[in-house]
């Protein structure tokens, strides 16, 4: 009776920590594995995605850029100032929640969001550009708020550098 | 398609049939009450000399009633209830005995094989209570086109009986998906509007989203990220030639035609905010007809010409407004819980079809231009993207399941929420865009 109860509490308490982080992990990139981040070269897309960060997330329906979205794009940004050659597509992506249509819109918005934010930070417009995938392209495929909060989402895609 | 050859012959009572007592057909229903009993219909045979012809004229009948019954609106009486053993196109019904099993209507045909190698169908249709023949045709074809001649004649018995206009002889396009979920394979995809004579448009190396069929023609418009960002392409289906339709700064989507097919009206995306803006194809003339930091997108011309339906979010959430063809001031028409969106004008006018989300679920529906009489016919984890059927009668759409092995299916229903089932394809199927009646 006694263990049950704890274990009701410690999932409580999980519960409790996972509503209260406002952001997924934002540096999660594909094929993250901390044993191998010492190893990557700086100027690297694996740094770019892993360390750095290469995307930001949005609330439902939202293109507002959260506080931890800003952060890691200021990162960008400065990464971006130190590897000049390199130049940035911005994936606008939706969850599965919204009419295609709308998605696209929407992913548009979210795209332009991050674009904004990377020139307003002294990037040079020329070096980004911006494409919407709507719903098209989720990156978690469970039907659940946890799947869905990763999928609303703009991606910093590098191109111009080496991979890793 | 233009190898069928139709001659709008009216086929003559038979002789000793008694004259039809009254021309307008005392079958004919009002089919949208709530209470609805089927048309039933006899349909003993469709004769032929033994051979291609007869084993023509079988397959003819079975696509006649698959159309029929699959309608909702009728049903076959079995051949075991006939007391009148009907064994020639020239026989006389005894409309006493068809009566007594209530038929409503009894339909026979007969095919032959001309000297010139055409088929020649022709069929009668009967009221049995009104006593009287109601409709008789005859159509030349190429034999290949059979099914085209079971189409056509189950639109001639259809439109007699029901009072509706005709719809079977018609096609769906739509995006057939396969592969995993984050990364599906999408290809346009072409078929009858019951499933057969099914192939693929595209191959399925780019991805590819709402094809949209013009109201006059064979030609599609469609999404493509072939260049990166999504554009519209412009289709012909019957030739396979296909341009994009214009160079657009940014993204340009949600394409509808005008219903005389000279115009599209379509979202034009440029750093981030969506707006809607029509183009005269012959000449590619743009021009602007919302102007607002909203999303406005999903617009559909009414079946005049005259105003575009579309969504926006200038309210705050997606809702459904209503503003002349030239643009200018929009009038919002719905108004119920939720968010409302891909709002489609019925082809006669009378109801505009939408997709509504909220509380976990997404429905399908209709309701009237001034947001009235709202009925959802269809909700799902994922119910969305109507179409109309060129008679204004049937809506398709679809549904996505949900999670990771989640798979979205064709489906159609009935305008009044009765007869809802699911397309055959070959595979799961999205986004279907019912073209108009073949010519």
């Amino acid at each position: 009776m006694t263990s049950t109860f704890k274990m009701t509490l410690m999932a409580g308490a999980a519960l409790l920590l996972a509503a209260c982080s406002e952001e997924p992990p934002e540096a999660s990139g594909p094929g993250g594995n901390p044993s191998a981040i010492g190893a990557l070269d700086p100027a690297s897309v694996a740094y770019f995605q892993q360390t750095v960060g290469d995307r930001v997330f949005f609330e439902t329906d939202s293109s507002r850029l959260t506080a931890a979205g800003q952060q890691t794009l200021v990162r960008q940004a400065a990464w971006l100032a130190e590897n000049p050659a390199v130049n940035v597509v911005v994936e606008g992506h939706a969850d599965e929640r919204g009419t295609r249509e709308y998605n696209l819109a929407l992913g548009a918005r979210r795209a332009e969001a991050a674009r904004a934010f990377l020139a307003a930070q002294g990037v040079a417009p020329s070096r980004l550009r911006t494409i919407s995938y709507g719903k098209e392209r989720p990156e978690q495929l469970c039907s659940a708020e946890n799947c869905w909060s990763q999928n609303r989402r703009a991606v910093s895609v590098v191109a111009g550098a080496p991979t890793s | 398609m233009t190898r069928l050859l139709i001659a709008l012959l009216l086929i003559l009572p038979a002789l000793s049939a008694p004259r039809a007592q009254t021309n307008d057909g005392a079958l004919e229903i009002t089919v949208a009450g709530g209470e609805f009993e089927p048309i039933s219909l006899a349909a003993p045979g469709f004769f032929g000399a033994p051979g291609a012809a007869a084993d023509l004229a079988q397959r003819i009948r079975g696509v006649v009633l698959a159309n029929l019954e699959g309608s909702g609106l009728f049903r076959a009486v079995p051949p075991e209830a006939f007391i009148q053993q009907i064994d020639d196109f020239d026989s006389a019904p005894r409309y006493a005995d068809w009566q007594a099993i209530n038929a409503d209507a009894l339909l026979t045909g007969r095919a032959s094989i001309e000297a010139d190698g055409r088929l020649l169908v022709q069929f009668r249709l009967f009221d049995n209570f009104a006593q009287g023949q109601v409709e008789g045709l005859q159509f030349f074809a190429d034999p290949a086109e059979w099914r085209r001649i079971g189409h056509k004649i189950a639109d001639a018995v259809y439109a007699r009986l029901t009072g509706e206009g005709p719809y079977f002889d018609s096609r769906i396009v739509y995006v057939h998906e396969s592969g995993p979920k984050g990364q599906r394979v999408k290809r346009l995809a072409v078929m009858d509007q019951d499933g057969e004579n099914h192939r693929f448009l595209t191959d399925g190396r780019q991805l590819v989203v709402t094809p949209r069929f013009s109201p006059v023609d064979q030609d599609l418009l469609y999404i493509s990220f072939e260049r990166g960002e999504p554009q519209i392409y412009l289709l012909n289906i019957a030739t396979g030639q296909q341009e994009i339709l214009g160079n657009f700064p940014g993204m340009s989507f949600a394409p509808r035609f005008s219903p005389d097919g000279r115009q599209v009206v379509m979202s034009l995306e440029q750093g981030g905010n969506t707006d809607i803006y029509v183009m005269e194809l012959a000449t590619r003339r743009l021009t602007r007809l919302t102007d607002s930091p909203a999303i406005e997108t999903a617009p559909s011309f009414s079946p005049d010409g005259r105003r575009i339906v579309f969504e926006s979010d200038r309210g705050g959430g997606q809702q459904i407004y209503i503003m002349s063809a030239s643009g200018g001031p929009a009038t919002r028409i719905s108004f119920g819980q939720g968010r409302y969106g891909t709002p489609v004008w019925s082809p006669r006018g009378d109801l505009i079809a939408f997709t509504k989300s909220g509380g976990g679920q997404f429905a399908v529906g209709v309701m009237r231009e001034d947001g009235s009489d709202e009925r959802i016919l269809d909700a799902s984890f994922l119910s969305e993207g109507p179409t109309w059927s060129p008679n204004g009668r049937v809506i398709s759409f679809f549904r996505e399941s949900a999670g990771a092995n989640g798979a979205a299916s064709l489906w159609s229903v009935d305008i009044t929420g009765r007869n809802l089932k699911r397309l055959t394809v070959p595979g799961a199927g999205s986004d279907p865009a019912w073209s108009p009646l073949l010519p």
